[in-house]
C-alpha cells in the first residue's frame, strides 16, 4: 500500500496517509509502550515506602500499618492495594499469578496479570505451585502454599472491628489495648440468634494472640490456612491505605467459644460436577436449564483434579499430610465428624444455604 | 478497712487562677469563679467507703454530686482539670493517675458504675443479655454457656424476665434498662458500685422496686456502694452514711439518721424540709 503514495489520485492519497498516520501512531506505542513508565509500574519511592510498610508489617503481625497508597490505573475498591503490593514485591525473575474469588479467568485478573507483564516483566502462570508471587481477591489457593511463596491479599475493610463500631480512632483505641470486648459480643449475639457463630467471611482471627485481624473476605473456609502457614501474607488495602501481615509460622486463631467453636462451610452431600471433589471449597451455580450443580472455586486446582481425581493438595511437596485448611487427609475424618456431631438437622438446612452466602456477600464488597 | 478513699477531690472546669477556690463554694454561694470564669465542679471533697457499706451523696443539680461520682468510678473525661487522689483496697497508688488499661480493668472488675444516662452505660442495639455478657467476655469469659448460665442468673437477681434477654435493649422498658444498668455492673462481682441517680426517669413504684432490688444484692452480696442522688428518699432507703454536696463542697456529713433527724447546716434544714 505504501508504494501507492506517488500517486496523484486524491481520494486514494488521503485514504492512505490516515491510514499511515494510524499505522504510524500505532507503530510508536508499541515501540515506546512503557518507556515513560518505571519499572513495575510504580515509581522506586512508592515502591520503597510498600516494601518499608510490608516489612513493618511483617515485623508486628495483624497490625495495620498506614502506607501512602497511590492511585492506580483503576477504581479503587478493585485491587489496588494488592496491586501495589504485588508490584512492589516482583523481579524480573518472578512469576506471578492472579485469583479473582477462585478464578484466574476473571476481567480484572486478566487486567491485573496483563498489567504486571506489561510493566514488570514477569512470567505470569495459572499454577498456583509456579507462582512466587500469587495476587488474590477472596480465597485461599488450595494448594498448600510454600515459603517461598508469598500471598497478596486485596482487602476491602482493614478492621474486624467496624463491624461493631464505626469510629476508627475508638477502634484503634481498642486494638492498642487489645481491648476486644465488643467484638466477643458480637460472637455472642450471633450464637443467640444463630445457635452458632455465622460470619460468612471476614471471620475475626486473632493474629499472634495479640491483634484482631479482618482477613479479607475469604471464606470461612480458608482461615485455618492462615495458621503456622510455610508462606507469607501480605494484606493490602488501596482504598484504606493499610497494609498487614501474617508472617510464616504465626499462630492464627479464629475467634470462638470454647463450647461454641469455629466452624467452616459445609457442603453435606456434595461434590465438584466437574472433578468430583468433595475436599474443596465449593460454589453453586446454576445453569441455563435452571439446573444448581456445585463446583470448585479454585478454578486450576479443579483443572488438575479433572486429570487426576485423587492429587492431593499438597502433591507438590516431599512432605504428605500437610495441615492446610479444611479437608486436607489428615483432618479430613475429623472434620467431618464436627460438621456430623454438633449440626443436626437446623445446622445441615443451614449449611445447605451456605454456599451462596459467602459469594454473595463478596460481591457486595468489591462494590 | 475503707474499700475505697478519696481525700481533697477537686475538678475545675476552665483554664482556673489562683483564687478559684477561694472565691467559690458554699460561703461564697457559687461554683463559678468571678474572676476567671471557671466552674468548680467539685474541691477538697474528702470521703471513704468501708466494705458492705453504702454512702450516699445528695445535693441540688450542679453542686457537683455527678462529677465526683465519675471520678470515683475512674470515667475517662478528657475535659476539665482534677487534682486530689482516689485509692483503691486492691490497687497500689493512685486512681487518678492510672493508665488506660488499668482503668479498663478496675473498671471492669473492681469498680462499677451505673450511669444517669441509659445510653452512656448500656449498647441500645445489643440485646439485654449482650450488654450484660459484655462484661463477663471483656474479663476473659469464654464458655458461651456459662456466660448464658451467669447472664439468666444476674437477669433473675435483678428482676428483668430472663425470657426478654435476647431482645434488643431499646426495645426494654425504662424501668427494665435501669436494672439490666445494675445487672452488668454487678457482673464482675465488684468491690464497689457507684450508682448515679438510680431513679432518673422511673415513676414511683418502679423507682422503689429498683430500690428493693438494689438494697436486698447489696446486704447478699456485701458490696460497698456509692449512691448519688438529688432524692433524699432514696439516701435514706439506701445510705448508711451520708455526705450533703452545695456549690461543689461537702457542707455536712454524717450518719444518714443523724443527718435526717438533726440537720446541722441551714442548707441541709431546708433540704430535709422542703421534702414534699
Amino acid at each position: 500500500m505504501t508504494e501507492t503514495d506517488t500517486d496523484i489520485d486524491p481520494t486514494t492519497t488521503t485514504e492512505t496517509a490516515s491510514t499511515d498516520a494510524l499505522d504510524a501512531a500505532l507503530e510508536s506505542f508499541e515501540d515506546d509502550g512503557l518507556d515513560g513508565y518505571n519499572y513495575a509500574y510504580l515509581d522506586e519511592h512508592t515502591k520503597r515506602e510498600v516494601r518499608r510498610a510490608v516489612l513493618k508489617a511483617i515485623a508486628l503481625p495483624g497490625h495495620q500499618v498506614p502506607y501512602a497508597s497511590r492511585p492506580m490505573p483503576l477504581a479503587r475498591g478493585w485491587g489496588t492495594g494488592g496491586i501495589q503490593a504485588s508490584l512492589s514485591i516482583l523481579g524480573p525473575e518472578d512469576t506471578f499469578k492472579v485469583i479473582d474469588q477462585g478464578s484466574d479467568e476473571s476481567v480484572n485478573a486478566a487486567n491485573i496479570r496483563r498489567l504486571a507483564t506489561d510493566t514488570a516483566g514477569v512470567a505470569t502462570t495459572t499454577d498456583t505451585t509456579e507462582a512466587d508471587v500469587v495476587q488474590t481477591r477472596h480465597r485461599i489457593p488450595e494448594e498448600v502454599m510454600t515459603d517461598d511463596q508469598i500471598l497478596v491479599l486485596q482487602v476491602p475493610v482493614t478492621d474486624a472491628l467496624r463491624k461493631v463500631d464505626s469510629s476508627d480512632a475508638a477502634n484503634r483505641r481498642r486494638h492498642a489495648h487489645r481491648n476486644y470486648g465488643k467484638m466477643w459480643v458480637h460472637l455472642y449475639e450471633n450464637v443467640v440468634e444463630w445457635g452458632e457463630i455465622n460470619i460468612a467471611s471476614r471471620y475475626p482471627t486473632m493474629v499472634a494472640g495479640r491483634y484482631l485481624m479482618d482477613p479479607s473476605p475469604i471464606p470461612r473456609w480458608d482461615v485455618p490456612k492462615l495458621d503456622h502457614a510455610d508462606n507469607l501474607f501480605v494484606f493490602a488495602a488501596g482504598r484504606e491505605a493499610r497494609i498487614y501481615a501474617v508472617p510464616p509460622h504465626t499462630e492464627v486463631e479464629p475467634l470462638a467459644f470454647e463450647d461454641r467453636d469455629f466452624q467452616v462451610e459445609r457442603f453435606p452431600d456434595q461434590s465438584c460436577h466437574a472433578c468430583g471433589s468433595t475436599d474443596t471449597y465449593l460454589t453453586e451455580v446454576e445453569t441455563d436449564d435452571g439446573r444448581r450443580l456445585y463446583t470448585c472455586n479454585d478454578t486450576s486446582f479443579c483443572l488438575k483434579r479433572r486429570d487426576d481425581p485423587e492429587l492431593p493438595k499438597d502433591h507438590h511437596l516431599d512432605r504428605d499430610g500437610v495441615d492446610w485448611g479444611p479437608g486436607t487427609p489428615d483432618i479430613e475424618e475429623e472434620a467431618g465428624a464436627v460438621a456430623g456431631d454438633d449440626g443436626g438437622p437446623d445446622a445441615d438446612s443451614e449449611a445447605g444455604d451456605d454456599p451462596d452466602a459467602p459469594v454473595a456477600e463478596q460481591g457486595g464488597d468489591r462494590a | 478497712m475503707s474499700v475505697l478513699e478519696a481525700s481533697n477531690l477537686t475538678k475545675v472546669y476552665g483554664d482556673g487562677c489562683p483564687v478559684c477556690l477561694e472565691q467559690t463554694g458554699d460561703r461564697a454561694g457559687t461554683n463559678q469563679c468571678p474572676e476567671c470564669g471557671s466552674v468548680v465542679a467539685c474541691a477538697d471533697v474528702d470521703l471513704s467507703v468501708e466494705e458492705g457499706e453504702v454512702l450516699g451523696i445528695v445535693g441540688e443539680s450542679g453542686s457537683g454530686k455527678s462529677s465526683l461520682a465519675e471520678m470515683l468510678a475512674l470515667e475517662p473525661d478528657a475535659d476539665g482539670r482534677v487534682d486530689g487522689s482516689v485509692r483503691y483496697t486492691n490497687h497500689e497508688g493512685n486512681l487518678l493517675d492510672v493508665d488506660y488499661e488499668t482503668r479498663h480493668d478496675l473498671r471492669n472488675e473492681h469498680i462499677s458504675l451505673v450511669h444517669q444516662h441509659i445510653r452512656d452505660g448500656l449498647e441500645l442495639e445489643f440485646t439485654g443479655g449482650g450488654n450484660v455478657a459484655e462484661k463477663l467476655l471483656s474479663a476473659g469469659w469464654r464458655n458461651y454457656e456459662d456466660v448464658r448460665e451467669r447472664v439468666r442468673s444476674l437477669f433473675a437477681e435483678t428482676e428483668v424476665p430472663p425470657a426478654r434477654m435476647d431482645d434488643p435493649t431499646h426495645t426494654y422498658s425504662g424501668g427494665m434498662q435501669r436494672r439490666v444498668q445494675i445487672a452488668r455492673a454487678l457482673a464482675n462481682d465488684p468491690e464497689v458500685v457507684v450508682l448515679d441517680e438510680p431513679t432518673t426517669g422511673l415513676d414511683v413504684s418502679v423507682q422503689a422496686r429498683v430500690l428493693d432490688m438494689f438494697r436486698r444484692i447489696q446486704r447478699e452480696e456485701d458490696v460497698a456502694a456509692i449512691v448519688v442522688s438529688h432524692d433524699l428518699g432514696v439516701i435514706r432507703l439506701l445510705a448508711d452514711r451520708t455526705l450533703v454536696m452545695r456549690h461543689g463542697r461537702v457542707i455536712e456529713s454524717g450518719l444518714t439518721d443523724r443527718i435526717m433527724e438533726d440537720p446541722h447546716h441551714e442548707y441541709t434544714q431546708t433540704l430535709i424540709n422542703s421534702v414534699i
